[in-house]
């Protein structure tokens, strides 16, 4: 028995990052970001990065403030993507160098 | 060698010969006497921007702005005749703080018909009457008119909403803010709605981080690491195109980078995938035509990919080559801490690919800020120790010079008067 999946069947091969990854929110996205591992990221990083461009012409077969909910949280995956593209592609770990405990709260995002 | 050329006097600085070149006194960031100085001299004195009129798209849309450094909140709200209106935020009953959700010390926002007191009932129309005292009768010749809210002076432009503290400005909105910033106002604001907004409590005097934000010198240094270590625009240190400054107020612009036209190895490759990273989406908004205005380039150079333009004191708007923008504010809160304000404004995204790259935009942005965040606490963390307060400021920090010196010369006329009345 497996649970319902969370994103569209064609997608399955990302099915596994839905759970930890497909977060509604800024700020879910940076806690997690800061949870985790870089290895973890780069793991969601080089899976999301050859479907990020099928994952965005599959959501935009709908109107973009009435998706289903398995392509929004397809679209919220990709999101994720953008949260640990800097840890990956430029830290090489989930904390901004020299950031200290400087904070910067996201209070006002798009609706999606 | 300069690579973009500068006045004739041969420095930005010296063309504006009142800020002199000498070291700048930073005790106006430290001193605790002079923040109680700033609050009547500037806060109290001038146009401060509060929001803007999309936050205010019916009768009865409201939204609260808390001015700390100005003992006072203050409710935004249209009317239903259209108007929009501020009031001080406090019933002229007792004096309780008027409109807040569930915490008294934040913000709020929402649509009303009216507003009552959570403390007695007391009620107001959006035109500030006082429409309902609770048991009228155990009341002695108390008349209703006598008891409306005390409203504040609110003024719009280009769709940014003003508020001034003192009840009869010297200057109108739009004479204060002066030819250099209303060259900008035919800029397609009213069509970049998509807000993405940002806040933190900053441990640093408004100043100290405005200056961050006002010099780019500190940028191939700060920012380092955000790129491949041959990127062209960092080992040649940074220049401005333009400064000029028009009474407090002040602006400079940059050619900017054009991500877009850089060769892969100078990119992030997840900023050519989604087409979007530091300098904004690559895809312009249909209207991007409406997007490029000569108050953006008011040297006349041709290309421009960023202007910062800082309305005094605290509101800065930066606008970006490919059709969008966004604005800084800071609210102080001691000589030593203040609350920064973020927001950045997009065209309506037209499909998620869209929604992508706006937040590619907004999460590079704030890998970036979160440094200069840090960087500021540490300023504050040793200015002032071992004496130094004095500090040498070059050509490419005229901005910073200016805005000290306009809060110290704002300090001093106030000072001035004091003495003479």
């Amino acid at each position: 028995m497996t649970a319902t999946p969370r994103l569209p069947a064609e997608f399955g091969d990302l099915e596994r990052f839905a759970d930890r990854w497909s977060l509604r929110t800024e700020s879910e996205r940076w806690a997690e970001r800061h949870a985790s591992s870089i290895e973890d990221m780069r793991e969601l990083y080089d899976a999301m990065f050859p479907r990020v461009d099928d994952a965005l012409a599959y959501c935009d077969r709908f109107p973009l403030h009435d998706l289903p909910d398995d392509a929004r949280n397809l679209l919220h995956l990709a999101l994720s993507f953008v949260m640990v593209s800097f840890p990956v592609e430029v830290w090489n770990g989930p904390r901004i160098p020299d950031a200290g405990d400087a904070t910067l709260d996201r209070v006002v995002s798009p609706a999606v | 060698m300069a690579r973009f050329p500068k006045p004739l006097e041969g420095s930005w600085t010296e063309h504006y010969p009142e800020l002199g070149t000498g070291p700048v006194s930073y005790a106006d960031s430290i001193s605790p006497e002079f923040y109680e100085l700033e609050r009547d001299a500037i806060f109290r004195r001038t146009w401060l921007h509060v929001g803007r009129v999309e936050q205010l798209p019916r009768a009865g849309s409201y939204f609260t702005k808390d001015i700390a450094v100005a003992n006072t909140s203050v409710i935004v709200v249209r009317g239903h005749d259209g108007e929009v209106r501020a009031f001080h935020n406090v019933c002229r009953h007792r004096g309780n703080k008027l409109v807040w959700t569930d915490n008294p010390r934040a913000e709020t926002s929402g649509t009303a018909r009216q507003f009552s007191c959570k403390y007695h009932g007391w009620r107001y129309g959006l035109d500030g009457a006082c429409t309902f005292v609770q048991q009228e009768g155990e009341f002695f010749d108390l008349d209703k008119a006598d008891y409306g809210l005390v409203p504040v002076r609110c003024d719009v432009w280009a769709g940014f909403v003003f508020v001034h503290l003192d009840r009869e400005p010297e200057q109108s909105l739009q004479e204060y803010l002066g030819p250099m910033v209303t060259a900008i106002e035919d800029y397609p604001f009213d069509r970049l709605t998509e807000r993405y907004a940002f806040r933190a409590d900053v441990p640093a005097n408004w100043k100290v981080f405005m200056d961050a934000l006002q010099e780019q010198y500190h940028a191939p240094i700060v920012h380092r690491n955000q790129r491949p270590e041959n990127f062209e625009a960092h080992q040649a240190g940074f220049e401005a195109l333009h400064y000029q400054v028009d009474g407090p107020h002040r602006m400079f612009n940059t050619p900017g980078i054009r991500p877009w036209e850089l060769p892969d190895d100078q990119i992030k490759p997840s900023e050519k995938l989604l087409r979007s990273g530091l300098f904004g989406p690559w895809d312009q908004p249909e209207f991007h035509e409406a997007t490029v205005i000569d108050g953006m380039r008011p040297g006349g150079h041709e290309r421009v990919g960023v202007a910062l333009f800082e309305i005094w004191p605290n509101f800065g708007i930066q606008l970006w080559e490919r059709g969008w923008y966004h604005t800084y504010q800071h609210w102080p809160t001691s000589h030593e801490t203040h609350g920064f304000e973020w927001n950045l404004y997009f065209a309506p995204p037209r499909n998620a690919r869209d929604v992508v790259a706006q937040e590619m935009t907004a999460v590079s942005l704030k890998e970036f800020a979160l440094q200069d965040d840090s960087l500021v606490a540490s300023v504050q963390s040793t200015l002032g120790s071992g004496g130094l307060t004095e500090f040498p400021l070059g050509d490419q920090e005229i901005l910073c010079r200016h805005l000290h010196a306009t809060a110290q010369e704002w300090v001093a006329a106030s000072l001035r008067e004091r003495s003479t009345s």
